[in-house]
């Protein structure tokens, strides 16, 4: 049966094909569609979010955003404050103890990821072999695929008290714990990407300091990672914009304690969890509900930044090793 | 390739059956919106209502006591549910719009003061904590305690007990930037519970029976007497919050636009009946006195 068809193709078979190409043109217009629509949607959201946070300026003057000369009923005199404290007789934006606290968040977690992640991600694609590899990359995808809910709960119940222990901080929620928490999320990121970038430098380079007697190690240390060293910072960018952006596990781990501060073990509140604890139940159209669209216009910039900076250094990666 | 589609189909089919509205018309239909605070409780009652009156639908939606009564102004809900009295500006501009709201009054809150259960504090007066919750006072020692910093835990600024410590112990001076915002007064007890050094505060009910923690007599001023918002049996104390003994105590209120009429009218007075304040008991607030 199978054969007979083969050979001798009947205009019934020859019409069905027709219609299948029809499909085929239906489904790439719906493809075409579909891109076109995400990219539709990241204009909106980027317009509707600026339009929304640049009427805060409606009622309040952009020196708000940094801070406030108010009257302190026990100095007896009038104090430059910076503080975020929107429900007040006197509002207060500042985002200043905000963005303090996403950076004391994001920095410490793209530095842990990094150390532990460029050291995964070298010995899977230089040192493991498959079979090792075959089992570890899958495991990785699972950590990737853990909620965030979750690290964040693990983090709030069990870490939290463990870290405690050991430094003995006063806030038994604070950045660092938040930092742990959002460098789990964000370590298969890194990795993944470092990986592709080690894998992305040539056999030829390695043969060639091969044969120049070097060591595995020095083949590693000064042959590859150093050809993949663009690869590897756009990872870490990557990386820094999704810890800055990550949301569940700071609104759980870290207190939210709006402080201006560098002090790692102290409790903050950076500008993801303030939009997640204010925004529900904030009156629309009221200046506190600009003020938080606003927050998310500065982090959706610096995100947006991110990523288009590691973009850049990757396109610019591959180009420089095709030649 | 053609199964696919038939999949595809049914799916799209299925989820489109999702996006048709299911909130048929009832014959009749009442909106509760307002304070955070009485949501739950808001809930409740009217769960058991409903229960009593199946054609009576009641929906009820938190957002604050502010969005509440504006909402009752715009006459886009027939009940603002309120932790805190009407202002008179607003009762203005209701009157302005052509309503006449009436204030009915159907449940006490106590505040409680918690710390952790190896916390030796004994009592703190209002203002003491005022001091604690500005950031006047930054040791326990200061108060009377061991010598260790305070850790100070309060709620998220949407809550309207934020907004009623802040107006009643705070007279509407600003937290310290160092209190830690918890998602809910089950939260505020989960930290203290680990936290030697902490205190917070919250609906009274969310701290009884839990051994780590302490509920702190609170002094209304510094010669009069402490008093605990709980019994020594471990219940609310409901003579204290009558009389208001308890210095931080507070009536919860609905609001109506117009005299009450028709379901309306039988959904406030249920309320105010035995069969309503026993839902109010059982949510763990303190019913109304005599009812």
């Amino acid at each position: 049966m199978r054969s007979m068809s083969v050979s001798h193709p009947t205009t019934h078979e020859l019409l069905s094909q027709k219609g299948f190409r029809l499909k085929e043109w239906l489904i790439e217009r719906m493809l075409v569609a579909a891109g076109i629509t995400s990219i539709a949607i990241i204009l909106l959201i980027f317009l509707f979010l600026f339009k929304e946070g640049v009427q805060f300026f409606k009622t309040a003057s952009p020196f708000d955003l940094i801070g406030k000369t108010v009257f302190d009923p026990y100095e007896e005199r009038h104090v430059f404050k910076m503080m975020w404290q929107a429900v007040s007789v006197l509002p207060k934006y500042s985002l200043i103890p905000l963005i303090c606290g996403s950076l004391l968040v994001a920095l410490p977690a793209t530095i842990i990821a990094a150390v532990f992640g460029i050291g995964c991600a070298i010995y899977l694609s230089e040192m493991a072999s498959a079979q090792l590899r075959e089992f570890l990359k899958p495991t990785l995808e699972l950590l990737a695929g853990i909620p965030s809910v979750v690290i964040g709960f693990f983090m709030l119940t069990l870490a939290a008290s463990f870290f405690q222990g050991i430094f003995h901080t006063k806030f038994r929620l604070n950045a660092f714990v938040g930092a742990v928490g959002v460098a789990i999320a964000t370590f298969p990121i890194i990795v993944t990407l470092v990986e592709d970038a080690l894998r992305a430098v040539p056999r030829d380079l390695r043969d060639a300091s091969y044969a120049l007697g070097a060591t595995k190690w020095q083949t590693i240390w000064d042959t590859v990672v150093p050809t993949a060293i663009s690869g590897i910072s756009a990872a870490m960018i990557l990386g820094f914009g999704r810890a800055l952006g990550e949301t569940m596990i700071v609104v759980m781990a870290t207190g939210k304690a709006p402080i201006v501060t560098g002090n790692i073990f102290s409790s903050v509140r950076t500008m993801t969890a303030n939009i997640a604890a204010e925004l529900g139940s904030v009156a629309q159209g009221s200046e506190h509900y600009y003020a938080l669209f606003l927050v998310g216009s500065v982090l959706f910039t610096m995100t947006f930044v991110l990523n288009l900076t590691s973009e850049i250094i990757l396109t610019k990666m591959r180009r420089k090793l095709r030649m | 390739m053609k199964k696919s589609f038939v999949k595809m189909w049914i799916v799209i089919a299925v989820s489109s059956l999702g996006l048709i509205p299911f909130a048929w018309a009832q014959e009749k239909n009442i909106t509760v919106k307002g304070s955070d605070t009485i949501v739950i409780l808001g809930q409740r009652l009217a769960e058991e209502y409903m229960k009593l009156h199946p054609e009576t639908a009641i929906q009820v939606t938190g957002g604050g006591s502010g969005v509440g009564i504006a909402a009752l102004i715009n006459g886009t809900t027939d009940i603002a549910n309120a932790s805190r009295p009407i202002k008179s500006s607003e009762i203005a501009k209701a009157k302005q719009a052509g309503y006449y709201p009436e204030e009915f009054k159907v449940a006490l809150d106590s505040l409680a003061v918690v710390v952790n259960s190896v916390n030796p504090i004994q009592a703190l007066s209002l203002k003491q904590l005022l001091g604690i919750y500005t950031g006047r006072i930054n040791n326990w020692k200061e108060v009377g305690g061991s010598d260790q910093p305070i850790l100070r835990y309060c709620r998220e600024s949407n809550s309207g007990t934020y907004a009623f410590f802040k107006e009643h112990v705070l007279k509407n001076q600003d937290y310290a930037p160092d209190c830690q915002s918890m998602p809910g007064t089950s939260a505020v007890a989960n930290a203290l519970s680990k936290d030697e050094a902490g205190i917070g505060y919250g609906g009274a009910a969310y701290f009884i029976n839990q051994p780590q923690l302490k509920i702190v007599p609170i002094k209304k001023d510094d010669k009069s007497e402490p008093v605990n918002p709980v019994k020594p049996d471990g219940t609310l104390d409901y003579e204290a919050a009558w009389n208001f003994l308890y210095p931080i105590t507070r009536y919860l209120y609905m609001y109506t636009g117009f005299k009450p009429r028709g379901e309306i009218k039988n959904y406030l007075d249920w309320i105010l009946s035995p069969d309503g304040q026993k839902i109010v008991e059982e949510v763990g607030y303190v019913p109304l006195k005599g009812k």
